[in-house]
C-alpha cells in the first residue's frame, strides 16, 4: 500500500470501471460518491422499480443487499495493494428500519483487515446521516478467488469487458 | 405443511412488488411447493468478465424467495402484510451464472412475532447451490404493530 489516497483520478477510474462495467449497477443506478483507501460511499437514487411495498413505497430490501455488496466489493479493491478478482464469501445484512420513500440511499463500507486470503468489510446504509442506519452489513471476501480472470480494472481490460457486454447484447450499442 | 389453508396465488403477490418484477422474479407454486425463479437476464450481471451474476441479486432473489414462503405459509394476501427483513445472512457457495436460477426456502422456527427461514438457489443442478441463506423475518402481528 504505496498510496495513503486516492487521487481523483483514480476516483474517476472506479466510477467508470467499477460501476460502468458491472450491468446490475448501473441497473439501479449506483455511483461512487467518494473512495479512499479501504473506503467507499455508493449511492443508489429512488426509483419506481426498487420499490419492494406498493402500498408504502418503501424501497426493498434486496436493493440495500444490491447496494452494501457492491459498496463492500469495492472497499475491499481498495484496500488491496493489487488489483485481483474477489468473491463474496458471506454477507450479513441487519435491516434497523425501513428506507423513507422517495429518498435515495447512501452506503459507506470500509473493508477493515485484509488478510493472505480474506478480506473483512463492514458497511452502513443511510440517508443523509450516516450515524441514521437503515441497515447495517458485516461480510468477508476472498481474495484473488480466479486469477485466470481478474476483474477489469485497467483501460485494456475495460475495454475488454465492454466488447463482452456489447456482443452479450447482441450487437445493440 | 400448510394443510388445508386457503391457497393464495403468491406469483401474482410477488408480481405486485416492483423490485420482484425488475429482477425478474416468478413463482412456481406446485401444490404446496414454491419454486422462485430468477429469469436470468444481462441486467443481472455483475461480473461481465467471467461472467457472474450480482452478489447482490443473489441476496435479493434468496430474500423473496424467503418471503414468498412465508407469503404461502401465512397467506397474508396484501403486499402490505409482507414480513418485513429483520436480519439475512447469505453464503455465496459458487459463482453464479448468466443462466436462470431457481430458489426453495424453508421456515424453520415461526414465533409469534418472528420467523426463521433459511433459503437456498441453484441452477443446473439442486445439489450444488450457488447459495444459501437464512434469516429472521419480522411476521405483520395484529397485537404488535411492527415498525413502518
Amino acid at each position: 500500500m504505496s498510496e495513503t489516497d486516492f487521487t481523483q483520478e483514480h476516483i474517476e477510474m472506479m466510477k467508470n470501471v467499477l460501476i460502468e462495467h458491472v450491468p446490475h449497477a448501473k441497473a439501479i443506478g449506483l455511483k461512487v460518491e467518494h473512495a479512499k483507501r479501504g473506503e467507499a460511499w455508493l449511492s443508489v437514487p429512488y426509483a419506481e422499480n426498487l420499490i419492494g411495498n406498493p402500498e408504502t413505497g418503501v424501497i426493498h430490501g434486496g436493493v440495500i443487499t444490491s447496494l452494501l455488496d457492491n459498496a463492500c466489493g469495492i472497499a475491499v479493491q481498495l484496500a488491496l495493494p493489487e488489483r485481483m478478482s474477489i468473491a463474496t464469501l458471506d454477507l450479513r445484512i441487519d435491516y434497523m428500519k425501513p428506507a423513507t420513500p422517495k429518498l435515495g440511499l447512501m452506503a459507506h463500507t470500509h473493508c477493515y483487515k485484509v488478510t493472505k486470503n480474506i478480506a473483512f468489510v463492514r458497511g452502513t446504509a443511510y440517508h443523509t446521516d450516516e450515524e441514521d442506519q437503515i441497515a447495517t452489513c458485516v461480510g468477508t471476501f476472498m481474495l484473488a478467488a480466479n486469477r485466470a480472470q481478474p476483474m477489469p480494472v485497467g483501460p485494456e481490460a475495460a475495454a475488454e469487458a465492454l466488447k463482452i457486454l456489447e456482443k452479450n447484447k447482441g450487437g445493440a450499442a | 405443511m400448510s394443510g388445508t389453508k386457503a391457497r393464495i396465488d403468491v406469483n401474482a403477490l410477488m408480481q405486485a412488488i416492483p423490485y420482484a418484477r425488475t429482477l425478474g422474479i416468478t413463482v412456481d407454486q406446485r401444490g404446496n411447493e414454491i419454486t422462485t425463479v430468477l429469469h436470468f437476464s444481462q441486467s443481472l450481471i455483475g461480473n461481465p468478465v467471467l461472467p457472474a451474476l450480482h452478489g447482490g441479486v443473489i441476496g435479493a432473489f434468496l430474500e423473496t424467495t424467503a418471503v414468498a414462503q412465508l407469503a404461502f405459509e401465512f397467506a397474508g394476501g396484501a403486499a402490505d402484510g409482507l414480513p418485513k427483513p429483520i436480519g439475512l445472512t447469505i453464503d455465496y457457495l459458487r459463482s453464479g451464472k448468466p443462466m436462470d436460477t431457481y430458489g426453495r426456502a424453508e421456515i424453520t422456527k415461526q414465533g409469534r412475532r418472528v420467523a426463521t427461514v433459511r433459503a437456498e438457489a441453484w441452477q443446473e443442478d439442486r445439489s450444488r447451490p450457488i447459495a444459501a441463506a437464512h434469516g429472521h423475518f419480522l411476521l405483520k402481528a395484529t397485537d404488535d404493530a411492527a415498525q413502518s
